[in-house]
């Protein structure tokens, strides 16, 4: 039996998710639909956006904060932030931009969200 | 004197919808007074996600946010001044500013939109005991030093108040590698989100204690080495027997947020007790004519897509003041009742021909199963059931032009809680 809290809406059930039988996830103590959707996702492929902010030179901005384009599978949140600790931009950065290109080999960009113009 | 139709001082969100909308609404002669060396406000430091799903349809960080915004401005060509801090206000509309290049300089205007946002609340405002120690700081300045600058204000981390604020610290101090050791919360609830709790503490094993706080703080060398928290019983006052200490190097207050409202004060704006910001009627204009005030420098918001709403609706109103004066003169004042702890527009005018108004109000306490409605001199209005308010996410009513036209004949509109279970 795993526990979690719902994330749709201020009611944050309490869920209990049954995954004895993977073919037949069973989820109570959800109020909605939506509950039983986060839960099985939550067991079987729980993934997050991570954003963090990596060093740019030649601009007056110090640092640009970045994202992942996509979200990543949860157990690669700190593998993927070790990789964005390595990297650096160099202005002119534009939101969108490609700062890491397949992080940790997940096929998932981290990509600037923020425009940093050159000095 | 240079003189302008609409100046508006702050360059957030708030500002920079405001000003566009009034812009749209054909006042082109703006100009936006902004004390940072850019804009977006305070949206530039909040690099997580989770702003403008409501606007945008998709889930944006804070600095995408702004840009969209601020793309808004330059594609018209709205003036804005960066570097400018704005330090008077007056009834007549004359708006003092400071900036490195042009000194002290002095602006008539027609119309004046304030959009100050807020400010922390700090140590001082919540009395802490113990060591005046360097290692103390409010969450949104840790947040300013780690996602601006680059610099980590510390290794072993508690933070006090689980409000969303609070909660995304936790999370980016894990990032970047200190560990958080508790947040710890003085009520039996957190006014944060799920969704932040979830992501941003259970995500990382980071303890939530309710019903604590930080007793005292002590400090070896000048910082901070541990803090003292304790239990508080039902009246919020701390249990001395339940204290414990844990060891740190670093104290976060994220306690409350508070309006900006020195410039208001100064024109003479009357301002409300219960929100901290102006009393504004529908237009989202203040007690003084010609100044209008909307964002978080007007109540405290928790979504920055109801303050682009807001403050597009305030610019618009705005230009219409400059293009055809003042309209009002009578009001029907709105009230909360039951539970609802404040409601804004705190006026609505009689004379009012408007399509719709937007009523914003935040509840004292969470409430389950309950009916929220709108009663007129003490008819229902307006009724919307929910399953759950709580005090920590505002709620909107809109009301259309037909029950706008029955208020005209009201004297008093008041919006209330029926048939609540408190949680
Ligand atoms: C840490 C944090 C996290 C948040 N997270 C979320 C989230 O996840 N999702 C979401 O939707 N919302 C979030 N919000 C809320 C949202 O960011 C705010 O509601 C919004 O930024 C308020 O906009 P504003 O323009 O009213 O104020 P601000 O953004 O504070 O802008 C006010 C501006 O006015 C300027 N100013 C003030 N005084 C003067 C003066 N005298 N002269 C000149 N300029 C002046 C300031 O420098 C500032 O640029 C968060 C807020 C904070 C603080």
């Amino acid at each position: 039996m795993k526990k979690f809290i719902c994330i749709n809406c201020p009611l944050g059930c309490h869920l209990e998710v049954d995954d004895s039988d993977p073919n037949d996830i069973k989820v109570s103590g959800n109020t909605c639909p939506r509950g039983k959707i986060y839960a099985i996702n939550e067991i079987t492929a729980p993934k997050r956006m991570v954003t963090s902010s990596v060093p740019v030179s030649r601009s007056d901005l110090l640092r640009v904060s970045v994202k992942t384009s996509q979200p990543i599978p949860k157990d690669k949140i700190f593998d993927c932030l070790n990789e964005i600790k390595k990297a650096h931009a160099e202005a002119p950065v534009a939101i969108g931009d490609v700062i890491v290109s397949n992080v940790c080999g997940t096929g998932i960009d981290v990509v600037a969200t923020r425009n940093a113009h050159k000095i | 004197m240079r003189k302008c139709d609409i100046v508006v001082v702050g360059g957030g969100p708030a500002g920079l919808a405001a000003a566009v909308s009034a812009f749209e609404a054909g006042t082109k002669d703006i100009v936006i007074l902004e004390r940072e060396e850019r804009l977006g406000g305070i949206l530039n430091q909040c690099i997580h996600n989770g702003f403008g799903l409501h606007t945008f349809k998709e889930e944006l960080t804070g600095p995408e946010y702004a840009d969209r915004f601020e793309q808004l401005v330059y594609q018209r060509g709205i003036e804005y001044k960066l570097g400018s801090t704005v330090i008077n206000v007056t009834a007549d509309k004359t708006v003092t500013y400071v900036s490195e290049q042009e000194g002290l300089q002095k602006i008539s205007a027609k119309a004046i939109i304030l959009t100050c946002g807020c400010r922390e609340r700090p140590r001082g405002g919540i009395n802490i005991a113990g060591a005046r120690a360097a290692g103390i700081f409010s969450a949104g300045t840790a947040q300013k030093l780690v996602n601006i600058d680059g610099l980590m204000p510390g290794k072993e981390v508690v933070i006090l108040g689980s409000g969303d604020i609070g909660l995304i610290m936790a999370r980016r101090m894990t990032f970047e590698g200190a560990k958080v050791k508790a947040v710890v919360e003085l009520m039996p609830y957190s006014s944060g989100l799920n969704r932040n709790i979830v992501q941003c503490l259970n995500d990382f094993d980071i303890p939530l204690m309710f019903s604590h706080t930080v007793v005292d703080i002590k400090a070896t060398n000048g910082r901070v080495s541990s803090v003292v928290i304790a239990q508080v019983d039902d009246k919020l006052q701390p249990i001395m027997s339940t204290a414990q200490e844990i060891a740190c190097d670093t104290l976060l207050l994220s306690v409350g947020l508070l309006p900006e409202n020195e410039l208001a004060g100064y024109a003479g704006v009357e301002l409300s007790p219960v929100t901290n910001g102006a009393v504004v009627d529908d237009q989202m204009m203040t007690s003084v004519e010609g100044i209008f005030e909307c964002g978080n420098v007007l109540h405290v918001h928790d979504l920055v897509d109801y303050v682009s709403e807001e403050s597009s609706h305030a610019g618009k109103c705005a230009a219409n003041y400059v293009q055809n004066g003042m309209s009002a003169t009578q009001y029907v004042p709105t009230c909360g009742t039951n539970g609802v702890r404040y409601v804004v527009p705190q006026k609505i005018r009689k004379d009012a021909n408007v399509e719709k108004i937007s009523l914003r109000m935040r509840v004292a306490n969470a409430f389950k199963n309950v009916e929220l409605a709108v009663l007129l001199d003490g008819e229902k209005i307006f009724s919307r059931k929910r399953p759950i308010v709580t005090p920590g996410e505002m709620e909107t009513v809109v009301l259309g032009s037909e029950l706008v036209a029955r208020i005209k004949q009201g004297s008093k509109l008041e919006v209330t809680l029926l048939k609540g279970e408190e949680k």
